[in-house]
């Protein structure tokens, strides 16, 4: 028989790969061509993919930036010796229009203002996207909402504060009563003072203000505000109140109290089973005869509050997944360390959840930013309806293309960055189990 | 380690549990159990599977509700009143097979959250409590790295940390070793025996009959959800009564 026995004498010192193995070459042989099979789809592929460009390209490689109108650009093509209806895309029209694909028809002298508003966005959202930020932005985030509205429809600006003061009230009164009392009490007074003080005390007591002290800059019409302005402010509306909401109908839904249970599910039923479309009309529509007489309700903010429900009754799906995905063991781990409910939902079982969820939360805020386009049903200027409205003009009247490309091109490049945010905060939630 | 048994028990009464009854749906899991464990008392609870023994534990913190029959935790008589249950969730400490602990967290945080949010400890003093904890189960050098980069025994150990950082006076535990290897149950048993000498009132339920014959004043065994035979180790082990007992324990001490 063969000595079995064997003892290492020498250790085999590390050497450099085979250059088959790495740079350039190495890549593609183990990529691209690391069979047969395997060579013919890359080359299939790259035949497809020049296929793609070859059509796209001269197309859109054009010199019709400059172009005042479609018949000009077809001739500086004509000029150019290309013929025919796809011979060059006619960018003048973005040129021409871009603002109005932006901004709607809001006044061009006051364009400072929504620009503004979308600086102080992203500064605003830095602390809440981004470690390392300081922390004091957060007032700036905390404000942000209101400010935003007000640069955006102007007028006095008493209406933002009066309305702010609905939370301030809110914090206060909840402080004294649920001290004084229970906190259930207290969270129950501490939303009905503020609901009662936005719709019947918060206008008149801004306008007061406003006679007493006129503050405000120039009021611009809801009419007069469209393109991508209008669907930034619809999406991110929605997307702010919805996850907030959708936590809150999930947690219901997974209730033992009956009746709790019984509305939330009925509500998120409800609202997944009809089409948006349907509740844009709702909102166009209905929603005025369920408000107090007199109150006008400007339909942009319908419109925002439609959506955002819409948006709540899914993103409430969504987070019920997390929620189911959690063992038990960690509600009873924070049960037996004594955390009361809210605690345990806080520090144990939401971060989780959520962080399970972002995900689907994040196809839900896309979907949703991409559904602003319905609005234009309800005659809101999103950037489709503009495109309408941009065709209908005698000088760009049969152009398409081009403007849809370009509006597909935006909303892309803000579903995009959201897409690769989700991507990094998964990362960086990542505690390796 | 048989310090621990030297250990004086007080005649103070922890926990009292008389003519609990509890049931899952129409299944009768938990008849008439009478149990009273003095302070400093140390109990095994053994028993073939679905003899409802972590039932029993769970009931203790109201993990479980029980239907029938009271418990009273240190002096506070568990109801449905929640201030109750907190009370006694803050006294009460438990570790469970699976250690449930907070993957999110580190480990650190995993031991100061309760501290922080329940005791409304300072943040300082809660991590130096941790810390202490942390270092009593021999892993203070992991206070920073997260639950899944820990192997199941330090895990387990953690857990034990977490626990005991709420300074509780009874510590429950639900086969803490039963989801080791064998290696890494030495090191869990070893904190447990620590805590026993240290006189902290406990009750396990668990199969490693050494960890019993060395530490427990008293070993209880059920079945059918009922508690057939409870005696001291020695009485128990060498000298079982009842049959089931005795079938019992041929079975896992390997006949
Ligand atoms: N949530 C539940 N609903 C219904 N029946 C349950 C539930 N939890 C446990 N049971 C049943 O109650 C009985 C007792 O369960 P328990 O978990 O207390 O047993 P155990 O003694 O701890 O067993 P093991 O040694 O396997 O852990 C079992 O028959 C089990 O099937
Ligand atoms: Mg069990």
């Amino acid at each position: 028989m063969a000595d079995l026995s064997f003892v290492r004498t020498e250790l085999v010192p590390q050497k450099t790969p085979p250059a088959s193995e790495v740079g350039v070459i190495g890549w593609m042989r183990a990529n691209l061509f690391s069979s047969i099979g395997n060579s013919i789809l890359t080359l299939l592929t790259l035949y497809c993919i020049y296929l793609v460009l070859a059509s796209i390209l001269p197309w859109a490689i054009s010199p019709t930036w400059g172009a005042a109108s479609l018949t000009e650009c077809r001739g500086i093509l004509h000029e150019l010796g290309r013929e025919g209806h796809f011979s060059g895309a006619c960018w003048g029209v973005i040129r021409d229009r871009w603002t109005q694909l932006l901004f709607g028809f809001y006044p061009s002298e006051l364009y400072w203002r929504p620009i503004l508003a979308f600086i102080l966005l992203g500064v605003a959202l830095a602390p809440v996207l981004f470690d390392g930020v300081t922390k004091k932005l957060l007032l700036l985030t905390a404000v942000y909402p209101f400010l935003c509205f007000w640069l955006i429809w102007g007028g006095s600006i008493w209406l933002p504060i009066s309305i702010i003061l609905g939370f301030v009230f809110a914090i206060v009164i909840y402080g004294i009563v649920s001290k004084a009392t229970s906190t259930l009490l207290g969270a129950i007074v501490a939303i009905v003072t503020p609901i009662i003080w936005w719709l019947f005390l918060a206008a008149p007591f801004g306008n007061l203000m406003q006679s007493f002290i006129p503050l405000g800059i120039e009021a611009v019409q809801s009419d007069k505000i469209g393109g991508f302005m209008l669907a930034i402010l619809i999406g991110l509306t929605g997307i702010f109140l919805s996850l907030p909401m959708g936590i809150v109908l999930a947690l219901g839904r997974q209730s033992d109290l009956p009746i709790l249970k019984g509305v939330c599910v009925a509500f998120i039923e409800f609202i997944r089973g009809v089409p948006l479309i349907t509740l844009l009309f709702v909102a166009s529509t209905l929603l005025n005869y369920f408000l107090p007489p007199g109150t006008s309700f400007d339909l942009v903010l319908r419109v925002m509050i439609m959506v955002t429900l819409f948006a709540a009754a899914y993103m409430a799906e969504v987070v019920r997944g997390g929620l189911a995905a959690l063992p038990k063991g960690q509600y009873e781990a924070a049960d037996s360390l004594g955390l009361d409910y809210w605690q345990a939902q806080r520090l144990i079982i939401m971060p989780q959840a959520l962080k399970i969820s972002i995900p689907g939360i994040v196809s839900t805020f896309i979907g949703l930013f991409k559904d602003t386009t319905l609005v234009g049903i309800v005659g809101l200027l999103d950037p489709l309806a503009l495109s309408t409205n941009i065709r209908a003009d005698m000088a760009w009247n049969g152009i398409l293309w081009e403007l849809y490309g370009f509006i597909a091109l935006i909303f892309f490049i803000f579903c995009f960055a959201m897409s690769r945010y989700s991507m990094y905060l998964e990362r960086k939630l990542a505690t390796g189990h | 380690m048989a310090t621990a048994k030297k250990l004086e028990v007080s005649d103070e009464v922890a926990i009292q549990i008389s003519k609990m009854n509890k049931w899952y749906g129409s299944f009768h899991v938990l008849r008439d159990i009478d149990l009273t464990v003095n302070r400093g008392e140390r109990i095994v609870i053994a028993g073939p599977s679905g003899s409802g023994k972590s039932t029993l534990i769970r009931c203790i913190n109201a993990l479980e509700e029980h239907q029938e029959g009271s418990i009273t935790v240190d002096g506070t008589l568990l109801s449905s009143d929640l201030k109750n249950i907190d009370t006694i969730r803050s006294e009460v400490g438990m570790c469970f097979q699976h250690f449930n602990l907070f993957p999110h967290l580190t480990i650190l945080e995993n031991c100061m959250l309760a501290p922080v949010w329940v005791r409304k400890t300072p943040q300082k003093e809660a991590r130096e409590t941790a810390m202490h904890f942390l270092e009593k189960v021999k892993i203070p050098e992991q206070a920073d790295k997260f639950p899944g980069q820990l192997s199941g025994g330090q895990q387990q150990r953690v857990a034990i940390a977490r626990s005991l950082c709420m300074k509780p006076r009874i510590m429950l535990f639900d086969e803490p070793t039963s989801a080791l290897d064998p290696e890494m149950i030495k090191e869990v048993l070893d904190t447990m025996v620590e805590l026993a000498e240290e006189g902290m009132t406990m009750l396990c339920v668990t199969h490693e009959m050494g960890f019993a014959r060395e530490v427990a004043n008293r070993v209880i065994f059920m079945d059918e959800g009922q508690i057939v035979e409870q005696n001291e180790p020695e009485e128990f082990f060498d000298n079982p009564k009842h049959e089931r007992t005795k079938l019992f324990l041929s079975q896992i001490l390997g006949h």
